[in-house]
């Protein structure tokens, strides 16, 4: 059996603000595979957001452990963490999160900035995603120059430019109409077939069913957990 | 991992701050203000610095000047209407014990200073007359212009020859070479010898410069031949009755071989002269101390040239921080994705340590521009001195960099504390 990408261990988040002290995770067990494509459901305030954060080492469990690609990150450093986030995670979000003052190349490249990857061969790894993504001929374009669809195949093309052993989706066509929605999420169906492990948090039923599993949560709880489709490798 | 390389963030401070053109200029224009009045001011004061040592050196840092001062003298108070004979002042005896008691002593000249009415042909003006001896020459910044000086000769003899200054030259004997004419002073006569300029009274032996004023319009004669037509006594005929006065010497220069001797044979000097004299009817002059009160009042002036200063970098800093911290919230989100994306604190800091520092720096350099322009605009303006120094440049630039960077650390470092969560989640 191959090792779990992600492996969560009665893992609990609590945030303390003020006097008050709100359970946000409580006691989640979560394993997924490589190769999984997983859909996060759940109403607002539900822990779906925490969730993603703690597996995207944004944020510090409060309890249990968390294991990616094998090895523990509960107690790393921030610096740690910074380098887990550059190098074995891929991040993309509702809003895209692009840089506005740098081109499409240059956003493609932040990670790798931040790994010290020489220039020339970041602009190499850069151009090939630019152009796998469609977007050979706006490539010095601002992100403001873009429409929300090509934006966000920036942002996809940025978060598969290091490589990384899973990628987050937070609610990735929450911002576009359904055709350009559609469109990115037959791209996400792809890079799952080329083995990418793939986390996406949403609330759309007919998005999840694209999933093999959808996993809810409620009020800080995981309340269920179902495959369906390709059964689980 | 690795850092980055210095260029890219570099390339990375000019992209972000060309987002900002406006805001960047008007942010360099405090470090611009302030690095430039630091250098002008600090160039116009080394400019004054320089032209007040340089009168000072001109009398000659290794000199003692003693000069003969009149004291009123209490118990002749009341008989101010009587003919009296006032003894005062420096005393051959004086320069003879100074010569003995002073240490490193190289030469002593005395000098007679005298007022008396001059005569060439039909011209007569009345001006100052030094009796001295021939190596007065070199004891202070006069330098022959024609002619010879004094000799030892004139001296011996007590010959009746005089040599006279640039000025008096033009003036008295305008139209005629004053060599070898004979000049009446008072009712007795010499004979020009040479002709001598003070180059204390200008930088350059232009005209204008030259003519000033001072030992450019003096007659200098043997102080032996003096001795021998007038003596020591001089009258003066006033309202009511005539005084006669008695000054042996007016003036004595002592030279010391070093500088660093001078101190000790000013304390020489005083302590002779203290024995001898009852009343202070002297005052003793020393051209090097003179220096080092000049230096120390510069020191004061540079204290509050600093002060002035450090206020106005120390303003163009928080207004550096100021816009620093605006930027930072402004790109807060930016801040949020960076850290998503793998940026560790420190890289965050350096970005907007390398944007406050790119600031400060051009801001410096042009600063530095206007700071050398507007210091050659006074003089050329107002003819006032200035001195552009390298330290200058060096002290206003690299402390308007340090206070920025200084200033910078803060917003930076808030940029980097930040929470990246909720930094991704502003709006």
């Amino acid at each position: 059996m191959s090792v779990p990408i992600v492996e969560l261990k009665n893992a609990a988040k609590e945030y303390v603000n003020g006097a008050l002290r709100v359970t946000a995770l409580r006691d989640v067990n979560l394993r997924i595979d490589p190769g999984e494509y997983a859909v996060i459901m759940g109403a607002s305030g539900s822990g779906k957001s925490t969730l993603l954060n703690l597996l995207g080492c944004l944020d510090h469990l409060s309890a249990g452990d968390y294991l990616l690609g094998g090895e523990s990150v509960a107690n790393q450093t921030d610096d740690q963490l910074s380098e887990i986030r550059s190098t074995r995670i891929g991040f993309i979000f509702q809003s895209y999160n692009l840089i506005p003052q740098l081109n499409v190349l240059e956003n493609i490249e932040v990670p790798l900035f931040y790994q010290g990857v020489p220039e020339s061969e970041a602009r190499v790894k850069a151009e090939a995603l630019a152009e796998r993504m469609g977007l050979s001929d706006r490539l010095r374009h601002k992100p403001m120059e873009l429409s929300g669809g090509q934006q966000q195949r920036v942002a996809i093309a940025r978060s598969l430019v290091c490589d990384p052993i899973l990628m987050l989706a937070d609610e990735p066509t929450g911002n576009l109409d359904s055709k350009t929605g559609e469109e990115i999420l037959e791209l996400i169906d792809e890079l799952h077939g080329e083995g990418k492990t793939i986390v996406m948090v949403t609330h759309d039923d007919d998005i999840a069913h694209r999933a093999q599993r959808v996993i809810r949560f409620r009020d800080g709880t995981m309340i269920s957990n179902d495959w369906h489709g390709a059964p689980k490798p | 991992m690795n850092s980055m390389r210095p260029e890219r963030m570099v390339r990375l401070a000019v992209k972000n701050l060309s987002q900002y053109k406006l805001r960047a200029g008007l942010t360099m224009l405090g470090i611009i203000f302030g690095v430039c009045s630091v250098v002008a001011m600090l160039s116009v004061g080394e400019g004054a610095n320089r032209e007040i040592q340089e009168k000072i050196q001109k009398m000659g840092s290794q000199n003692i000047l003693i000069k003969s001062v009149k004291v009123p003298n209490d118990e002749n108070a009341g008989q101010s209407k009587r003919s009296f004979i006032a003894a005062y002042g420096l005393t051959y005896a004086d320069a003879e014990e100074l010569s003995r008691f002073v240490p490193n002593l190289v030469a002593s000249t005395p000098i007679k200073r005298l007022r008396f009415d001059v005569q060439f042909k039909a011209r007569r003006l009345q001006t100052d007359v030094v009796a001295t001896v021939p190596w007065f020459l070199g004891v202070q910044s006069h330098r022959m212009m024609r002619g010879r000086f004094l000799t030892s000769a004139d001296m011996e003899f007590g010959t009746p020859v005089c040599v006279i200054g640039t000025r008096l030259a033009r003036i008295l004997f305008a139209g005629y070479d004053p060599i070898g004419k004979t000049l009446q002073l008072d009712r007795d006569a010499y004979t020009v010898v040479g002709i001598v300029g003070d180059m204390a009274q200008g930088e350059v032996p232009g005209e204008d410069q030259l003519w000033l004023d001072g030992e450019n319009q003096s007659v200098f004669i043997p102080l032996r031949t003096y001795l021998q037509k007038r003596g020591d006594l001089f009258t003066q005929w006033s309202e009511g009755g005539g005084t006669f006065e008695k000054i042996e010497l007016y003036e004595l220069i002592l030279t010391i071989d070093k500088q660093e001797n001078v101190v000790t044979a000013v304390d020489a000097v005083r302590r002779v002269l203290k024995k001898n004299h009852k009343k202070e009817d002297y005052s003793i002059i020393v051209p090097l101390e003179l220096i080092r009160q000049a230096r120390e009042t510069r020191r004061l002036f540079n204290i509050v040239l600093g002060s002035i200063a450090a206020i106005s970098l120390i303003v163009g800093g928080i207004g550096i921080m100021n816009i620093m911290l605006a930027t930072v919230s402004e790109r807060t989100r930016e801040i949020g994705i960076r850290r998503a994306l793998g940026a560790r604190r420190r890289d965050i800091v350096l970005q907007f340590l390398m944007e406050t520092l790119l600031l400060s720096i051009s801001g410096g350099v042009i600063g530095l521009i206007f700071g050398a322009l507007i210091p050659m605009a006074i003089t050329a303006a107002t003819g006032v001195k200035t001195v552009l120094t390298f330290s200058a440049f060096v002290l206003a630039f690299s402390v308007s960099v340090t206070v920025s960077v200084v200033f910078g650390i803060y917003p930076a470092r808030r940029a980097a504390m930040m929470d990246p969560i909720e930094a991704l989640r502003h709006e």
